[in-house]
């Protein structure tokens, strides 16, 4: 690789930057909604007992679930956002340019995962200060690598309907039908695996929920509580999608003709 | 037209080569077996009604859509098989705006220097020419967003220009600006084929951007060349005058000016006819002459020196398809009595 498409991919990644910026209200709506959640929900269920959680303090389970939450969303949106340049013909600029496919998507996927990054890290100061317990520093660093793969896997799958999808009538169904009930049934918001007043169908499928493995990931590496899973088995896993999803997504987008 | 490679040296002349060049969109052709060169520092034109496949052609050429059939060469490149070396050597101003509006003037511009690896010395001595180019200093640092489509044309026309291409290729240059803004432009684009020495491929459907722009334009209709030469070549092809007349009788008329040898051609459409002649005002009494002798009567008749509208009337016997529609109305009317240019 020389020197140009180095240039290239950072030349990439400080576009979504300085639209990152710029856009108030995405900057706005990622960290209030994820907030909203850890606020309202973890602050007023604190106390609740939740049939399969371990301990009784709600608001360490609801933090990672909520992190991972903001991340898989942005990273997403940047992922599907190459649609808006699809539709505003920045796109062409972009694919003219004697530039390899894959430097085009490295710089927009690590635009993308700073961006998460950043609300991942937003909320994650939130919640040491509403008292969310944490593991350890290795932990710490641990989930940090969460972060980044969930982030990759996210712009992948975001890249991967981009690719399939000629406008936005799509997302919204996707949003509705796929990635919401992934998400509900990832044990983000409370128990899913460990719960025993859940039908055992319900629980046993949500091993095959990529999502899982990235919550119970970022859970067992932050706080070290309720984690199904060890997080080094989590992180193999969510490597393995992480490879398969990035992969895909590249691989479609370099087929894409404008 | 034969597309061998003419070269003195290293040079190659023929700087767009194509051979066969085909695209089909499930069945449908929309571009057919073409085969034309462009040579080296000219401005050539390809013009053609909506859906011709003049965007068709040049995304293929610009290695944005594979061509289903035949090959292409870009200054001595495949476009097929040396992607990067054709796109290192391009620049192109897309149809439909590509620029981010979310990103000022400059910045557009530096996002498009070091996708080309510009470095920085170059990058910002470049980015201060081609602004200046377009006229658009003052406006470098305000977002996009809130350009004129002028201004975003210029804009584009500058950042094309960026990383010194060797061809620059204008997919309708001037559609839909004002006519202040599209002479202005017909300016950038002669300036910089004399002063970067950028060979120049456009399309319109604009008769007189080709007539004023054009070193040759290739006529393309229904994915096919019709016809291929210098703008004078092809006007001469018609007549040196156009004559024009409607009459009560155009199908007898016609007949009996056929037969004249002194006439290039004769032309009929709809509710008129078009005769290509020399010395064109001498003929008019003459043409009053045979129709009163056929006991015809003329309507209207008007001389004028030919232009690419001719042009394309005779090779394809119809006006362009896009204004027959905008025209509908005054469609009895002989083209040169609409208004025409600005
Ligand atoms: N992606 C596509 N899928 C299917 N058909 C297409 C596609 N792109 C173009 N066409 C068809 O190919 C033909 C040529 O289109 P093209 O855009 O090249 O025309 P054009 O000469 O640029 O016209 P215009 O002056 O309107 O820009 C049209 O009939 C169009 O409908
Ligand atoms: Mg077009």
């Amino acid at each position: 690789m020389d020197i140009t498409e180095f240039q290239a991919i950072y030349i990439m990644w400080l576009r979504q930057m300085k639209r990152f910026i710029r856009s108030r209200g995405r900057l706005i709506g990622t960290i209030v909604q994820p907030l909203f959640f850890l606020v309202i929900l973890g602050s007023g269920l604190r106390s609740a007992v939740m049939p399969g959680m371990v301990g009784d303090d709600y608001l360490a389970f609801l933090a990672p679930g909520i992190i991972a939450m903001a991340i898989l969303f942005s990273s997403m949106f940047t992922g599907i956002s190459v649609l808006w340049d699809k539709q505003f013909g920045f796109l062409q600029e972009v694919l003219v340019a004697p530039v390899s496919r894959f430097s085009i998507i490295i710089g927009r996927t690590l635009g993308g995962a700073t961006i998460a990054l950043i609300q991942g890290f937003i909320i994650l100061f939130i919640a040491f200060g509403l008292g969310v317990p944490i593991a350890g520093i290795s932990g710490l660093l641990l989930t940090i690598v969460f972060m980044v793969l969930s982030a990759f896997t996210a712009v992948g799958f975001g890249l991967v309907i981009a690719s399939k999808m000629e406008n936005f009538q799509g997302f919204q169904l996707i949003m509705n039908l796929i990635i919401m009930p992934l998400l509900f049934l990832s044990s983000a918001f409370f128990p899913i695996a460990t719960n025993p007043d859940m039908p055992s169908i319900v629980s046993q499928l949500s091993f095959f929920n990529p999502l899982f493995f990235m919550v119970d990931g970022i859970r067992g590496s932050l706080t070290g509580l309720n984690n199904v899973l060890d997080p080094l088995v989590n992180l193999v896993i969510v490597i393995g999608i992480c490879i398969f999803m990035l992969g895909l997504g590249s691989y479609l987008f370099s087929k894409y003709e404008a | 037209m034969s597309a061998e490679i003419i070269t003195t040296g290293d040079r190659i002349l023929e700087i767009i080569k194509t051979n066969n060049l085909t695209k089909k969109f499930n069945g449908f052709t929309a571009v057919d077996h073409i085969s034309f060169s462009v040579k080296k520092e000219e401005i050539f034109g390809f013009l053609g009604p909506n859906g011709a496949g003049k965007t068709t052609t040049i995304k293929m050429l610009t290695t944005l859509l594979h061509p289903t059939e035949g090959s292409a060469e870009l200054s001595g490149f495949d476009i097929l098989k040396e992607r990067d070396k054709v796109r290192k050597h391009i620049g192109v101003v897309f149809q439909d705006p590509a620029l981010d509006t979310e990103l000022t003037g400059r910045e557009n511009l530096d996002f498009h220097a070091r996708m080309y690896g510009l470095d920085k010395e170059n990058r910002k001595k470049r980015i201060a020419e081609v602004l200046k180019l377009v006229d658009l200093e003052e406006k470098k640092d305000v977002l996009v967003k809130k350009y004129s489509g002028g201004m975003k044309r210029r804009l584009e026309i500058a950042r094309g220009l960026m990383h010194y291409p060797t061809v620059l290729f204008l997919d309708e240059p001037t559609l839909g600006l004002d006519a202040q803004t599209r002479r202005a432009i017909w300016e950038y684009i002669k300036k910089m084929n004399k002063e970067e020495k950028t060979t120049i491929f456009l399309t319109t459907h604009y008769m007189d951007e080709a007539d004023y722009l054009c070193d040759r334009v290739g006529i393309i209709d229904r994915g096919k060349i019709l016809v291929m030469d210098s703008t004078d070549n092809l006007k001469n092809a018609i007549g040196n005058d156009v004559i024009t007349l409607s009459c009560s009788n155009l199908d007898e008329l016609g007949k009996r000016l056929g037969e004249e040898s002194w006439i290039k051609n004769v032309k009929q459409h709809n509710t008129f006819l078009t005769l290509g002649v020399k010395k064109g005002e001498e003929k008019i009494p003459i043409i009053f002459e045979i129709a009163r002798n056929l006991n015809i009567k003329i309507k209207s008749i008007s001389v004028r020196k030919p232009t690419l509208d001719d042009v394309f009337l005779y090779f394809t016997g119809r006006i362009m398809r896009d204004q027959e529609k905008k025209d509908a109305k005054i469609e009895n009317l002989p083209p040169m009595l609409r208004s025409r240019g600005r």
